[in-house]
């Protein structure tokens, strides 16, 4: 895990890259101008809004980041497809449950996109993190921390937490180093 | 307006608004609130981005040039659909919802601060 | 085609707005009608977008978009509302 960029200057690269491609998506245009000037939008707003930040881990395998991107949009679409079935099939078939993953992520930045990447991917809502944070002294970092989701339809408890864990926090882990 | 993108657009659009209305059913149709919540944060979610694609490909063949810009809301709403799911859920436990019998598990929830 | 495929799209829509009104109006509990009216403010992007294929101008965009960032903190900010009783703690 590393929380410094490379430059002092730059020091949330990928943030700046967005920035970017924001300004050019919301102009519609890439004329000369508007490269400049977003260009100089993405350098300058994330230094000034540097004080405000809490420091959080970089990306530091970009090229897995993109390939896991792909497999969530992916695993998105057929998510979807068999909510879709689920929800229009018979109610009284489906099993709700509430299922409590471990988490080997210690940072708060993986854990949201783990947590985001689950609640937009099959059947599943993540609900809570534990322990609760009031509950712990301050500044105090839990031994091992929990994710509760809710499952629309349970089948193998198992195998569900096998497949977040494999499919979806293992490669957060390679992408953050931590 | 070509005919073979005219087909897709059409497409698109169906399928977005199925979606739409597939989330919706849900909304209404399922038991308890921890059910309701699994429509509308995929189905629609997905039947957006399908509706946005259609309209970024009407609005690039209708103008000269490509217009990308909406794709900015189908990413606005799939970084933001997981966000309001979960601030929901979070308070939805704290009020204490109750949830229907054959709900497995529920002694995993703890209570909170 | 297009037209008519629009025209069918919007009546979805419209059915999925009425079904979203209905849980709002009947609940039973807050976060249920919270949850209602942020799918609502999502489908009326949708026929927001929709209106503007139809009539063939790009203006709504812009509309849409606002709809989307206002629509996504309000339904935040009530539900830190419900969750701690203040919204700035």
């Amino acid at each position: 895990m590393r929380l410094e960029a490379r430059f002092s200057w730059l020091p949330t690269p990928f943030r700046s890259l967005m920035l970017f491609c924001v300004w050019l998506l919301l102009n519609n245009s890439v004329s000369p101008g508007h490269i400049l000037l977003g260009a100089i939008l993405a350098v300058v707003i994330p230094l000034a809004t540097q004080p405000f930040r809490t420091k959080q881990p970089l990306i530091l395998r970009p090229g897995l980041a993109i390939r896991h991107l792909f497999l969530v949009l992916y695993d998105i679409i057929t998510a979807n497809l068999q909510v879709a079935l689920l929800i229009l099939g018979p109610t009284k078939k489906l099993n709700p449950g509430f299922v409590k993953v471990p988490l080997d992520l210690s940072h708060s930045m993986p854990i949201t996109i783990l947590a985001s990447t689950v609640s937009l991917t099959p059947g599943t809502v993540s609900a809570e993190v534990y322990p609760w944070r009031e509950s712990l002294p301050n500044g105090d970092k839990p031994e091992k921390r929990f994710l509760l989701i809710h499952v629309l339809n349970l089948e193998d408890e198992e195998a569900l937490i096998t497949t977040i864990k494999q499919r979806y926090e293992a490669p957060l882990k390679e992408i953050f180093q931590c | 307006m070509s005919e073979t993108s005219e087909w897709i657009i059409s497409i698109l659009i169906l399928i977005g608004g199925f979606f739409v209305l597939v989330g919706s059913i849900g909304l209404v149709k399922m038991p308890d609130f921890f059910m309701r919540l699994h429509g509308p944060t995929k189905a629609t979610t997905l039947g957006m981005a399908s509706l946005l694609t259609a309209a970024m490909i009407y609005f690039s063949q209708l103008q000269t040039g490509i217009s990308a810009k909406e794709i900015l809301i189908s990413i606005f709403l799939l970084l933001t659909a997981p966000i309001s799911g979960y601030m929901l859920i979070k308070s939805a436990i704290h009020h204490k919802l109750k949830s229907i019998e054959r709900t497995s598990g529920k002694d995993n929830i703890e209570d909170d601060v | 085609m297009l037209e008519t495929v629009i025209l069918i799209v919007f009546a979805m829509i419209g059915l999925s707005l009425l079904l979203n009104l209905w849980r709002l109006v009947v609940g039973p509990s807050i976060p249920d009608r919270i949850l209602a009216l942020d799918t609502m403010y999502i489908n009326s992007i949708a026929l927001i977008i929709l209106y503007g294929m139809n009539m063939g101008t790009g203006l709504y965009f812009e509309a849409a978009l606002l709809i989307a960032m206002l629509g996504f903190v309000s339904t935040v900010a009530v539900c830190k509302y419900l969750l701690r009783g203040d919204i700035i703690e």
